[in-house]
């Protein structure tokens, strides 16, 4: 038992982060503009996340297994280590990061240390969802701009009945953008340990219950979750105050693009959805929902007539796509030699 | 979360009401002029205090509309925004009394041939006054029409100084009014009626800054 827990540490780190880090995209600027309180913001990312994982994680975290099936607790553990250090690192020293790339690249350097074939159409796959997601979640953000300006200019709401709102705009986008990200990211945290999920599934009395996959994607959760709690309010503060000077409309408009976006890359349901129709449907990839927020945040410029691009902005997302799996790759590499050969485990 | 929908409508309607409280002052404002210049004292007395209870009011509803802002935590965003429009809001009903009052106390002379000059002065100041609150009541419900009301107040400004130079002009060349205390008293309650529209018009800058800062 002391071992496993020791094995899954790694992912339970990346997810501590992931929680830290990425629900700031989620409650970000609802929490820095006092629109939404940060207890009730932590409580409902956390629920949300909690219940995005355990009903809709598997298919983000599928596409991961294919990229990459390791079969080792050890060599798991090595590759999400790898990848929450080279987050852990790469945030603290201002680079551009997402836990997608990070873990994306530990799985490609685990590949090449334990000597299997890359799968370039995985990979080609989730490169193309990293590439596009910000793009549509400019789209969106265009898009609801547009929406939004309408309703304000036909409805005529008073301000503070529009501040009211705007508030429930935010739990329920921020809900929804919680569930998304724990469904789309929680791959990232878990996904490498599925092909050795060690729990049992479990079931209630009543016939209801978890399966093996859901247990270990909640247990992933939970350590989201206690990323929430603890480590979030000041970087949540952070990115309210200081990546964008949005009006709460306009950060509403963000947070439910964004949230879109990466439901559009996790939810298996609107994918059989539409590949049933004949429909062309988004791959189900881990994607950074940093980069979907920046994309909506260029979006909205766009809309208000290319007022608040940050093009500095854009080039580190485009660094990042290779930095960071190139980082987490190499590291992972030499990681899994020492795990190798100093503690003499199997990792491949 | 019904709690906050009561004090959000409780909020919409104080603020209605202190808009409500602007606009009857200034109605009262142009009233209590008329009767002034038609030699009424008794009914220009009656609208003075009309003038005052209404002023005492609007300061006891801004105070509850700033406490209710902060102490229920409302659009934390652009509060401080929102009250500054109202606070210089406040200050026009201000004017309108000190003006009044001004003339209760000084009893300015005022010679028949300047008499339909100041009355066009009170009207132009007036309409200042009610186009700073049609711009109050848009910043709050729709911010596009703002400028439309704004323009207007910026153009019964400048009238109102251009009515103010003429009455200043007028009384210094005419033979009617002969005293320099006189004509220098006439010159002082020209200035202080055309205060409003000043005031007037610095409200309407600040709505337009508080509105620039909620666009979208």
């Amino acid at each position: 038992m002391g071992s496993l827990i020791l094995f899954l540490s790694g992912g339970l780190f990346l997810g501590w982060s992931l929680g830290a880090n990425d629900a700031a995209n989620v409650f970000g600027t609802a929490v820095a503009t006092r629109m939404v309180r940060f207890k009730m913001a932590a409580v409902v990312a956390s629920v949300a996340v909690i219940l995005g994982a355990v009903y809709a994680g598997s298919g983000a975290a599928g596409t991961l297994g294919r990229l990459g099936a390791i079969t080792t607790l050890p060599g798991a553990f090595t590759v999400t280590l790898a990848a929450a250090i080279s987050v852990f690192f790469m945030t603290r020293s201002g680079l551009p990061v997402s836990t997608s790339q990070a873990i994306v690249g530990g799985i490609l350097g685990w590949n090449i240390y334990a000597g299997h074939m890359v799968n370039y159409t995985v990979l080609s796959k989730i490169f193309m969802s990293w590439v596009s997601s910000p793009i549509i979640a400019a789209v969106f953000g265009f898009i609801l701009f547009y929406i939004m300006r309408f309703l304000i200019k036909r409805l005529h709401i008073h301000i503070l009945r529009r501040d009211l709102y705007t508030r429930i705009a935010f739990i329920i986008s921020g809900a929804f953008g919680a569930y998304s990200l724990g469904a789309n990211n929680i791959g990232n945290v878990m996904g490498v340990f599925v092909p050795i999920n060690p729990f049992p599934p479990v079931t209630f009395a009543s016939g209801w219950g978890f399966s093996g996959v859901q247990l270990l994607f909640l247990l992933g959760a939970l350590s989201i979750s206690v990323g929430i709690f603890t480590y979030s309010k000041r970087v949540m503060e952070t990115v309210g105050s200081d990546i964008f000077k949005l009006s709460p409309i306009t950060a509403f408009i963000v947070v439910l693009s964004s949230a879109l976006v990466l439901f559009l890359f996790a939810s298996e349901g609107l994918h059989d959805w539409l590949v049933q129709r004949g429909l062309p449907a988004l791959p189900l990839v881990p994607i950074s929902s940093s980069q979907a927020v920046v994309g909506s945040v260029v979006g909205i410029g766009f809309a208000r007539g290319m007022q608040n691009i940050r093009y500095n902005l854009l080039i580190k997302i485009g660094l990042g796509w290779i930095a960071t799996p190139l980082v987490a790759g190499v590291l992972c590499f030499f990681l899994l030699f020492f795990v190798e050969n100093l503690f003499l485990l199997d990792v491949r | 979360m019904s709690r906050l929908f009561k004090q959000t409508a409780y909020l919409v309607a104080d603020i209605d009401t202190f808009l409500d409280n602007i606009s009857k002052a200034g109605i009262l404002f142009g009233l209590a002029l008329k009767e002034y210049l038609e030699d009424e004292p008794d009914r220009f007395h009656t609208r003075l205090d009309e003038i005052a209870e209404l002023e005492s009011d609007s300061d006891d509803l801004r105070r509850e509309i700033r406490h209710k802002l902060y102490s229920k935590m409302l659009i934390p965003e652009s509060r401080g925004d929102v009250l500054s429009v109202l606070e210089n809001i406040d200050n026009v009903i201000d004017t309108t009394k000190k003006i009044v009052f001004q003339i209760d106390i000084e009893q300015p002379k005022i010679c028949e041939s300047l008499k339909k000059d100041f009355q066009e002065l009170v009207t132009t100041s007036q309409n200042a006054l009610d186009f700073t609150v049609k711009a109050a009541r848009a910043f709050f419900k729709d911010s596009d029409i703002i400028n439309d009301f704004v323009h207007k107040v910026y153009f019964y400004e400048h009238e109102a100084d251009k009515i103010e130079e003429l009455i200043k002009r007028k009384v210094f060349s005419s033979n009617d009014v002969t005293e320099l205390a006189e004509r220098m008293h006439i010159r002082d309650f020209a200035t202080y009626v055309a205060t409003l529209s000043d005031e007037s018009q610095a409200v309407c800058e600040r709505i337009s800054v508080a509105a620039i800062k909620r666009s979208l």
